[in-house]
């Protein structure tokens, strides 16, 4: 196969199976919350209720798509789209086996931090284009706490930058060769998956659209399939960060025995499965709290794990 | 020809950007800019900087405009104060200077020719480069920023006595 042509396939591989991997996920979350909260969860449809999400997005699409008179229209469309594109573009960079890679930027790493910095306007420009009170309070909370977190998301990194002295996540993967970062990176790992989870507006830290204070916080006024997009821009940013923790900290594709692909799909389902556990487990906590919490645990964490790595570095020359 | 087509949706957003009444609009366009500008300095050999510009530009300083924006409310009479502001005879002035400049740049550019690559600056070279021959300059933006913070500080403190 030629070039262009194998980078074609490539990319509507991981295209068609990230969006068929994030359908499955929102099926895969309500089975689990089901089973950890004593109850079945949708097992109705086709075999242990698989088909559940066909049926929803049947549903979804559907439904009326209706834009309130009241909202700025082409901003209030183009909302959902940005998640979409900013997490889908991410995915270009990640490693998923030798060779099965969108692209291998030298700049890796800050690609990836450059499209989730962007996915914040997909939340405030929601936010500020519904035109509603509880939409901006969401969109405002959003705006503050994932510019918060994005700052030491990034600093987070840099000790894994400066381990395997290269943006590159080829390059990352190939420095874990006989030790994963996880072990080395402790405290960098710590602090990511915590930034990965504000990033994400998971809960425990979902106060942008927490339910029972802001009615659904910046999505309140969308329907059908423009609120669709928020959903899977939502598991996909779910899975983008579940990714990035296994190429960066475990190793990527790295594994005995099965193939690689296997060995990145295993690790990435048991990280996405710990996202959905934090979810049935954790209370929501107050919007100072979470401030709090990020500078002056998080942020005091980052910086003295990048101080001790790059003291540690230089001393062994 | 991927210099030539970010350049001219840089040119046509920025100036989007400058007309637009609407505040948050006028911002989206700045932020397309911005985008256009990092892809010219991917295609020129400095995927480092266009990282950066994406980052700390589009994703940090433009989404704190946004944000104040948002706590500001601004709302269709801004829109109005806006239209009030943008007659005719304000453009004069800015027009002038523009004209200046783009002679100047017009003049820079013939001399030296047209460069739409160049070699590749990685972000190694851009380390070395920061804290070799301009580590003054990075000392000096240091303290500005640490003023800054300083000032910051100054202005968002809690005074006992005054809630």
């Amino acid at each position: 196969m030629t070039e262009p042509l194998r980078s074609i396939a490539v990319i509507l591989l991981v295209l068609f199976g990230l969006l068929t991997v994030a359908a499955l996920l929102v099926w895969l979350e309500r089975r689990l919350l089901g089973r950890w909260q004593e109850r079945y969860g949708p097992n109705r449809l086709g075999p242990f209720g698989l088909f559940q999400t066909v049926a929803d997005t049947i549903k979804l699409l559907t439904k009326e798509d209706w834009v309130p008179p009241f909202a700025d229209k082409p901003v209030f469309v183009i909302a959902p789209a940005v998640i979409m594109v900013t997490v889908l573009m991410a995915f270009a960079i990640v490693p998923f086996a030798p060779g099965l890679q969108v692209v291998d930027l030298n700049i890796g790493v800050l690609f990836f931090l450059g499209m989730s910095s962007l996915g914040v306007y997909s939340v405030v420009l929601a936010g500020w284009s519904s035109d509603n009170k509880y939409a901006l309070i969401g969109s405002l909370r959003a705006a503050a706490q994932m510019l918060a977190y994005e700052v030491f998301m990034g600093l987070s990194l840099m000790g894994v930058v400066i381990l395997a002295g290269s943006f590159s996540l080829v390059r990352i993967v190939d420095a874990q060769r006989g030790l994963w970062f996880c072990v080395p990176q402790i405290l960098g790992l710590i602090v990511f998956a915590n930034a990965g989870l504000a990033e994400t507006r998971r809960l425990p830290f979902d106060l942008p659209e927490a339910e029972s204070e802001i009615v659904a916080g910046y999505h309140s006024e969308y329907s059908g399939m423009k609120f669709g997009m928020f959903f899977i821009g939502e598991y996909l940013g779910v899975t983008l960060i579940s990714a990035m923790v296994v190429t960066l900290f475990f190793g990527g594709w790295r594994g005995p025995w099965l193939p690689p692909v296997v060995w990145f799909a295993l690790k990435t389902f048991v990280l996405v499965c710990g996202f959905i556990l934090l979810r049935a487990t954790l209370p929501r906590p107050r919007f100072d709290q979470l401030m709090a919490y990020g500078w002056t645990v998080m942020l005091p964490l980052a910086l003295v794990n990048l101080v001790v790595t790059g003291a540690i570095v230089l001393a062994r020359g | 020809m991927t210099f030539y087509t970010a350049a001219v949706i840089a040119i046509v957003a920025t100036a989007l950007a400058i007309s637009r009444k609407n505040a948050v609009h006028a911002l989206l366009y700045l932020l397309v800019s911005l985008l256009a500008v990092a892809l010219i300095f991917f295609v020129v050999g400095a995927p480092f900087v266009a990282a950066l510009e994406v980052i700390v530009y589009a994703g940090a300083i433009m989404v704190l405009f946004v944000f104040v924006m948002m706590l500001l409310n601004l709302g269709p009479h801004s829109i109005e104060q806006e239209r009030g502001w943008l007659t005719p005879r304000t453009w004069i002035g800015p027009l002038v200077l523009t004209v200046v400049l783009i002679g100047e740049l017009l003049y820079a550019v013939g001399s030296r020719g047209p460069a739409t690559t160049g070699p590749l600056v990685d972000s190694r070279q851009v380390g070395i480069d920061l804290f070799g021959p301009y580590a003054l300059g990075v000392e000096i933006a240091s303290m500005l920023l640490l003023s800054g913070l300083i000032g910051a500080y100054h202005l968002g403190r809690r005074r006992p006595g005054r809630s």
